[in-house]
């Protein structure tokens, strides 16, 4: 496997310049163009990390309590192990924390309107709960739960008692206000992976190791050279950044 | 206050593919179209900042805003609809280009079988081969007669592909020859030629190579970058209203394009519509737009609920059987199975449209005589360019959170492959479309009501496509391979396929569809209906070819009827329902 150790070496302004994308006459002008006139070729990646923690802080929550719970619920969901960092050190629970604070939390461009009914197990989603009332309702219930189970806060359980009360939620064995806990858990948990593989912009992903642990290089402006390639190809991930001018 | 705007000689409601290749063929021959398009405007300079899979494949960037209109679902009409408060199922697009703007550019001819699925199937295998309550019927027009409308569509897209030598013949050759192969479609090529099938590369609207279309329009060569379905294309090499019909349209002056106008009703004068309002989205005003002809080119959704909010045509009753409007609602099966591989493969690169396919078991390319179904799939491997939010593939039996699942999602995120069909869905009387009694749009006006369930036939197709499938990816090295499983239900919760249609069905009998073969309502001469809402059933393949081919043959409908007036077809009671 020669040829993925070399490409595995190989910096991204090395693959940029050796790829087709740079070969811009073959693909015709206009957009091409103007991409390559912004600093595209350059990382900035140091600044990008600096700048991101000023980042790391509350937006939606209110209280710190209620994030450290959801810290450690995403973090048992996405634990650190011998691939990489867990959610936590991703920055998994201030992409949540942000996210609850915007159209996501509020669901802006869903329907809300009533009458609520809970329907049948494939009408979807119909709680009257917007997703940041969702989150701190199933914070509460885990923190409730913990306090009834192990007379002891959620934050300071086992990994192994946590993850009974996470499994107990996602088998809707838990009675909360407004939803399922199922559906609580499962937002949860869809949140946790967005945190973990979403474009570093969004204050989780950090330095962009979720995409590391899964090889996937990010945003790429060509494979049109490496498309028949038997060998398997990693490369340095890019992130959007580098697609706007400074 | 609604203001009253100077008659346009046609109007079109949407400015997706369908409106586009209206509003292009006609200003070309000289008509003044009006093109109302409730989304916002698009190009291809938006998306420069395309490769965010949260923004748009997670949050839904390029799709309609459910918060002003959806629809209510249940499976049974017997059970109470609830909204679908957030996309699942299948996502709605909406802005200039339509779901022509985040499509993955699979661009498929429907067989001849397709169109004559009633009378062939009846010949073949006799009248009862469906069970009771099925209504399927003949499309009231020919292969042969569509030929040419493909070969148009096609041409304006300039569309990728090779001969499949098992699909509906052609009388030209694809305009641009078929996008470049992969390890991963070389081994799915190979598996297949051994097991006796037919490969081919999967027909593409992401271009092979740069092209001009015949209206002088500029597409350019696939970079094969990996974000392309519901994402637009920031090279202007996928196929797209925006980069041809739209441009062709606006550049012979005769085509006024308004963004921001959501169309709320058709008006009408006892059968012969006057014109549409519509109310400006960023300023809340209402405007009245008389016109001589209104085409609606929407979504499947938005062509049947304004027909059915406007009185126009008639409803569709499950009961009886009557009625046109709404009737016939049908999805996607979408069989298959996942392989899981030892070696790695190079999943993140690739197009919407890089696949390979066999055409084996679609149609009645096979024999279904000892089979307990009808129809099948086009089978194919196909090559976005996976991503890691919505790709966490992992073996059965792994649990979905965790240690175990992170180690396992990490491990096979490269390992993975997919062999899975867009199969054939055919329509029952009791899935249908009608309006909802209690929940309303913004405007106030009720949402369309989805009543759709599975049958034994989609659960007999599904299981024998999903065999077919898994004998695939064994054949291709597989160490694990899992044939899909169907839910009980169909589930308005899980992403599953795009492709719904019927509701306005096009059909030779005017009793049993809405529309005759130029896509004119048969109730209403000055209304045509453009979309997959005129499928009669869906087809084993992507639907967008056969939408494009429909436009083009509306276009010269809508020519034909501005000089002879009254009906283009004459409609045929042969084929009534019993």
């Amino acid at each position: 496997m020669a040829d993925e150790k070399e490409q595995s070496k190989m910096s991204r302004r090395r693959f940029m310049r050796n790829s087709g994308y740079v070969a811009g006459g073959a693909i015709g002008g206009g957009i091409l163009g103007s991409l390559l006139g912004t600093n595209l070729l350059d990382t900035n990646q140091e600044t990008a990390q600096e700048t991101n923690d000023y980042n790391r802080a509350l937006m939606f929550f209110t209280r710190q309590k209620d994030f450290d719970i959801l810290s450690a619920a995403t973090e048992r969901i996405f634990p650190e192990d011998e691939n990489g960092p867990g959610a936590i050190a991703l920055g998994v629970p201030y992409f949540i924390d942000h996210q609850l604070a915007g159209s996501y939390g509020n669901n802006e461009k869903e329907y809300m309107q009533g009458p609520f009914s809970p329907g049948t197990d494939y009408q979807g989603y119909q709680s009257p709960l917007k997703r940041n009332e969702l989150f701190l309702v199933g914070i509460q219930a885990l923190e409730d739960e913990s306090m009834n189970n192990y007379n002891t806060t959620f934050t300071e359980l086992e990994g192994e008692q946590q993850d009974e009360l996470l499994q107990a939620f996602q088998n809707n064995g838990v009675g909360i206000k407004g939803a399922t806990s199922a559906t609580f858990f499962e937002t949860m948990r869809s949140a946790t992976l967005e945190g973990a593989y979403s474009d570093p912009l969004y204050g989780g992903n950090a330095n962009m190791d979720g995409w590391r642990m899964k090889e996937f290089p990010g945003s790429q402006m060509s494979f049109i050279d490496e498309l028949d390639s038997e060998d398997f190809i990693e490369m340095e991930p890019n992130a959007l950044r580098s697609h706007i001018s400074h | 206050m609604v203001t009253k705007l100077d008659k346009a000689e046609v109007v079109t409601v949407g400015v997706g593919w369908a409106g586009g290749i209206i509003a292009a063929e006609l200003a070309k021959a000289g008509v003044q179209v009006v093109g109302l398009e409730r989304g916002g405007h698009r190009d291809t300079q938006d998306f420069q900042m395309v490769h965010d899979e949260y923004r748009y494949a997670v949050r839904y960037e390029l799709m309609q805003d459910l918060s002003k209109e959806t629809i209510t679902f249940r499976n049974r009409p017997n059970e109470d609809a609830l909204p679908m408060r957030q996309f699942g199922a299948f996502l709605i697009g909406s802005g200039v280009g339509g779901a022509g703007v985040h499509w993955n550019g699979h661009t498929w001819r429907f067989l001849p079988y397709d169109f004559e699925i009633k009378s062939m199937t009846d010949e073949t295998y006799g009248p009862n081969k469906l069970a009771d309550g099925h209504t399927l019927q003949d499309w009231g027009i020919t292969y042969d007669e569509l030929e040419p409308y493909y070969d148009k569509f096609e041409k304006t897209a300039g569309i990728s592909g090779e001969e499949n030598p098992m699909g509906a013949p052609r009388k030209n050759p694809y305009p641009t020859p078929p996008m470049k192969s992969t390890p991963i479609l070389d081994r799915f090529k190979d598996a297949s030629n051994n097991l006796g099938l037919h490969p081919f590369m999967l027909p593409s609207g992401n271009l092979s190579e740069n092209y001009e279309n015949p209206d002088g329009q500029f597409i350019a060569q696939c970079q094969y970058c990996g974000f392309c379905e519901k994402f637009g294309c920031e090279y202007g090499a996928k196929s797209t209203p925006n980069v041809t019909v739209i441009p062709t349209a606006q550049e012979t002056g005769n085509f006024e394009l308004r963004t921001h106008a959501n169309v709320t009703e058709i008006l009408h004068d006892d059968n012969r519509a006057t014109g549409v309002r519509y109310v400006d989205l960023q300023t809340g005003e209402e405007f009245e737009q008389p016109a001589d002809i209104v085409v609606l080119t929407s979504y499947v959704l938005n062509n049947t609920k304004l027909l059915l909010h406007s009185g126009l045509g008639r409803p569709y009753n499950p009961e009886t059987g009557d009625g046109v409007i709404g009737k016939n609602y049908c999805y996607q099966i979408i069989a298959g199975a996942t392989g899981f591989f030892n070696e790695k493969f190079n999943t993140y690169m690739g197009a919407g449209s890089l696949g390979a396919t066999v055409d084996d078991y679609n149609g009645d390319n096979f024999d279904h005589s000892e089979l307990d179904f009808i129809h099948g799939g086009s089978i194919s491997t196909k090559q976005y360019g996976r991503r890691p939010i919505q790709n966490n593939t992992v073996p059965g039996g792994t649990p979905s959170w965790g240690k175990e699942f992170k180690a396992q999602s990490i491990k096979y995120q490269n390992r993975w492959l997919s062999v899975d069909s867009q199969g054939a869905s055919m329509p029952h009387r009791n899935n249908y479309l009608s309006l909802d009694p209690t929940y309303k749009d913004s405007f106030g006006n009720p949402l369309l009501r989805l009543t759709y369930d599975f049958t034994e036939q989609d659960n007999r197709l599904f299981k024998y496509i999903s065999d077919r499938s898994a004998e695939i990816l064994d054949e291709m090295g597989a160490e694990i391979v899992e044939p899909r499983e169907m839910t009980d239900h169909f589930d308005i919760e899980p992403a599953q396929n795009d492709h719904i249609t019927g509701g306005v069905i096009i059909g030779g009998d005017p009793e049993t569809s809405a529309v005759n073969n130029y896509l004119q309502m048969w109730d209403v001469d000055n209304v045509f209906v453009i979309g997959a809402s005129n499928f009669a059933h869906n087809g084993g393949y992507n639907p967008t070819g056969t939408v494009g081919a429909f436009a083009y043959r509306a276009a010269e409908g809508i020519l034909k009827f501005r000089e002879n007036n009254g009906q283009l077809v004459k409609g045929k009671n042969k084929n009534r329902m019993a």
